[in-house]
């Protein structure tokens, strides 16, 4: 990587249909990744709402984007860090999560899951160790 | 390399603060802000976690001077330990520490 | 603002994406092709069925560059490359394709 290419990390903390947060920033990530710098997401406190298995929006009259996570492999951004005490907190474990999965260029296109559990303490370091963050 | 937090939810409203705190590495900044600085008055239920949070673990808490004062807070009331700001401390704050991260 | 197709009419907005995903059938394909004075072939069906399935999948279109790694995967890199993309769609491989798709307008790209 060239020395131009900064760390970003989206920083998701807000359930996804009850504000526009979650969508907004997906959004941005999406159009964000054309720039070619070192994207990761994460989820923590309501954020990991976001990425539940099973939603399904079609009687409230909004689109669901859950899906659209699953797409942002090709976007080259395949590391979705989830805080486990934010699940644990609210009741879920890694299993209540859809599989977001990507294909790894560097090992002869294998698919990897992007979703990496981390505890609070390790979520605290993946913040420190970034150039820009995001908050959403 | 260490970071600048701001919070700018009440803390009565909102686990911003909280899980800010729960995130905030020994060297960090946490800067309360807008209806943050409820968060910074003392003999609140919250007091006491604020105050322990700002004493140990090398955390320095701020908060801003002007969103106090527009929300009629008196600067006596701030809790110990936390230490006021103007926005020219908020500038100094941003330009001492490595990224900002807001915890909305 | 509409396309007329079989005899239906189908509702578009100013610059001709069509207002109900729904609605979209071949034909209507062709009529919106022809506006933008596009014939279609086999490479530009690839393309639009390409774009028509990852929209069902993933609820978006996808920019270009992931387009064009997909069609390169597909049908091989003399299809699969930018600048073959932009002779089959002049205006913009996402921007015209997703409008000869059905669907809704890409943000940010072209």
């Amino acid at each position: 990587m060239s020395d131009d290419v900064k760390k970003f990390l989206y920083l998701n903390r807000k359930a996804p249909y009850g504000t526009i947060y979650a969508l907004e920033a997906l959004e941005v990530v999406l159009i964000g990744a054309a720039f070619d710098q070192d994207v990761s997401l994460a989820f923590l406190d309501d954020g990991v709402f976001q990425l539940t298995r099973g939603q399904d929006t079609k009687e409230i009259g909004v689109k669901n984007f859950s899906p659209t996570f699953r797409a942002l492999g090709d976007y080259e951004v395949t590391r979705l860090y989830v805080e486990r005490e934010s699940l644990e907190e609210r009741g879920l474990s890694p299993d209540d999560l859809q599989e977001i999965m990507y294909e790894d260029e560097d090992d002869d296109w294998a698919e990897k899951p992007s979703i990496r559990i981390v505890s609070r303490a390790e979520m605290a370091d993946i913040i420190a160790a970034q150039d820009v963050v995001l908050s959403f | 390399m260490s970071t600048l937090h701001t919070v700018n939810k009440s803390p009565f409203a909102t686990g911003s603060l909280r899980s800010c705190l729960a995130h905030a590495r020994s060297g960090d900044a946490v800067l309360m802000i807008e209806d943050g600085v409820y968060g910074a008055t003392a003999g609140t239920g919250l007091s006491d976690e604020i105050a322990a949070a700002a004493r140990g673990g090398g955390i320095g808490i701020y908060v801003l001077g002007p969103d106090m004062a527009a929300r009629g807070l008196d600067a006596g009331r701030v809790l110990d330990g936390v230490i006021t700001v103007d926005y020219a401390g908020f500038v100094d704050l941003a330009a001492k520490h490595d990224r900002a991260v807001a915890w909305l | 603002m509409a396309y007329e197709v079989n005899g239906q009419t189908i509702e578009h907005d100013e610059e001709g994406y069509i207002t109900n995903l729904s609605d979209w059938s071949e034909d209507l394909a062709k009529v919106i092709a022809e506006t933008e004075e596009i014939e279609m072939t086999d490479e530009h069906w690839a393309v639009v069925n390409f774009l028509r399935e990852y929209y069902e999948e993933y609820q978006i279109a996808p920019a270009v560059r992931v387009l064009i790694k997909a069609i390169k995967k597909s049908m091989g890199p003399e299809v699969g490359n930018n600048k073959y993309m932009y002779e089959l769609f002049p205006y913009g491989p996402a921007k015209q394709a997703c409008k000869i798709a059905g669907l809704p307008k890409p943000t940010g790209c072209v």
